[in-house]
């Protein structure tokens, strides 16, 4: 999902730690206590959670641009406004969610920092383009929408911080979603013209938000300890089975052919999709997706213009402290 | 370059008059007058206080979760403190 990267394989630093330890800690966990900040844990668990916490950041502080670029040609007011609290939604959640790695013990500046040097990863949806307004309804139904599926389960994780962030973030996604589905539905009652341009976004996004969910059980090496640990409890293809068969009743609803010709409802109601193609997955998480250098580009650009109101912000504080030390010592 | 820190600060919104002031989450500003604005922006978007705290995280002093037990262990075994300890009966009603 939104923390991809994580289906990597990691090196085990756990032998050094105290055994007596570990098992008190995994006692913890199972009886479904919740880990704070200051509580010990191997330092495994801190590490994958600094990544998979700060990759959701990240993940959110970028999805701000593919919709970020539609703010200014929002078809009405009432869209733009919508859209403009959607971003800034989307904004707060990355803001929520840096604290809460921050507490593992990096420090806000350096995840930044690994993301803008390109070191940190963020989901790959956020590389696709937004060629048309349809995009921005797209993106709230499915992307919004696969995003919640995933962030439900995610607050109940084992880790506090993190657990409490999910909850806010999830009572917020659900505006998310519900705009974008407004905003298909009125496309698809509208001019012939207008319901192409929804059946082509989701022509675009199905397959990249089926493969937000990460690589499939059988490949992924990262799932175990996660699933251990409690910080995941559902696998990708369980939470990818439930995203599709909550979808496509959305879609027929709308009038929008998904665009699998292979897609089958099974005898148990579910619907089974074709093969994904996971070597354009690689491609996109490797950097060669359509928009990873321009959202990175962006990233950076906003960063570095940025400087001198951190500077000055800093330099007027500073300048504050000395005045009151100055006139406490008169 | 790498990116100079910003102080932490812990939030704390009340979010109706009678309600004490509750924990809500954290955040990076300058100082106190820009955390302030920085917690209206992320904490109330949606009408969830009427007023806010911040608190430089560095003057929070916490207890130590190591010591818990030692900390929290002569409240657990008190259980006399509790008005369930003592027995009323039925026919005195509620009380």
């Amino acid at each position: 999902m939104y923390t991809q990267a994580l289906n990597t394989a990691e090196t085990d630093d756990r032998g050094l730690e105290d055994a007596a330890k570990a098992a008190q800690f995994q006692a913890r966990i199972d009886a479904e206590e919740r880990i704070e900040p200051n509580d010990w844990t191997p330092a495994a668990y801190r590490k994958t959670l600094t990544r998979q916490i700060s990759q959701h950041a990240h993940s959110e502080i970028v999805g701000m641009l593919p919709e970020g670029n539609w703010i200014t040609r929002a078809p009405t007011l009432r869209r733009k406004a919508a859209l403009l609290a959607k971003v800034q939604d989307e904004c707060g959640h990355g803001l929520y969610l840096y604290a809460a790695a921050e507490t593992l013990g990096t420090s806000r500046e350096a995840l930044v920092d690994a993301m803008l040097a390109g070191k940190a990863k963020y989901s790959s949806i956020f590389n696709y383009p937004t060629l048309t307004w349809a995009d921005i309804g797209t993106i709230g139904w499915l992307v919004d929408g696969a995003a919640i599926m995933n962030q439900i389960p995610l607050c109940r994780c084992s880790y506090g911080p993190y657990a409490r962030a999910m909850i806010r973030v999830c009572k917020e996604e659900s505006f998310h979603q519900r705009q974008g589905y407004e905003i298909m539905l009125t496309l698809c009652r509208g001019s012939d013209e207008q319901k192409a341009m929804a059946q082509d976004a989701l022509n675009r996004w199905w397959w990249p938000v089926l493969m937000m969910f990460g690589p499939p059980d059988a490949t992924s090496q990262h799932s175990d300890t996660s699933t251990k640990w409690k910080i995941k409890r559902f696998s990708n293809d369980e939470l990818r089975q439930k995203f599709v068969d909550a979808t496509v009743p959305q879609a027929q609803y709308l009038g929008l052919t998904v665009p699998d010709p292979g897609m089958i409802q099974d005898a148990d109601g579910h619907w089974r999709y074709s093969e994904i193609d996971w070597t354009e997955f690689k491609q996109v998480l490797a950097g060669n997706g359509p928009c990873n250098r321009d959202r990175l580009a962006a990233r950076r650009k906003a960063h570095d213009e940025g400087a001198w109101v951190r500077e000055a912000a800093a330099a007027y504080a500073a300048k504050r402290v000395q005045r009151q030390t100055a006139q406490a010592a008169e | 370059m790498a990116t100079p820190n910003t102080p932490l600060w812990e939030v704390f919104v009340r979010s109706r008059n009678g309600l004490a002031h509750k924990h809500v989450g954290s955040l990076h500003a300058s100082d106190a007058t820009m955390a302030l604005q920085a917690a209206r922006d992320i904490y109330t978007r949606r009408g969830e206080g009427l007023s806010i705290w911040v608190v430089p995280s560095t003057a929070i002093t916490a207890s130590d979760p190591a010591e818990k037990g030692m900390m929290f262990e002569p409240a657990e075994s008190k259980i006399y403190r509790h008005p369930t300890f003592y027995e009323v009966p039925d026919e005195v009603g509620h009380m």
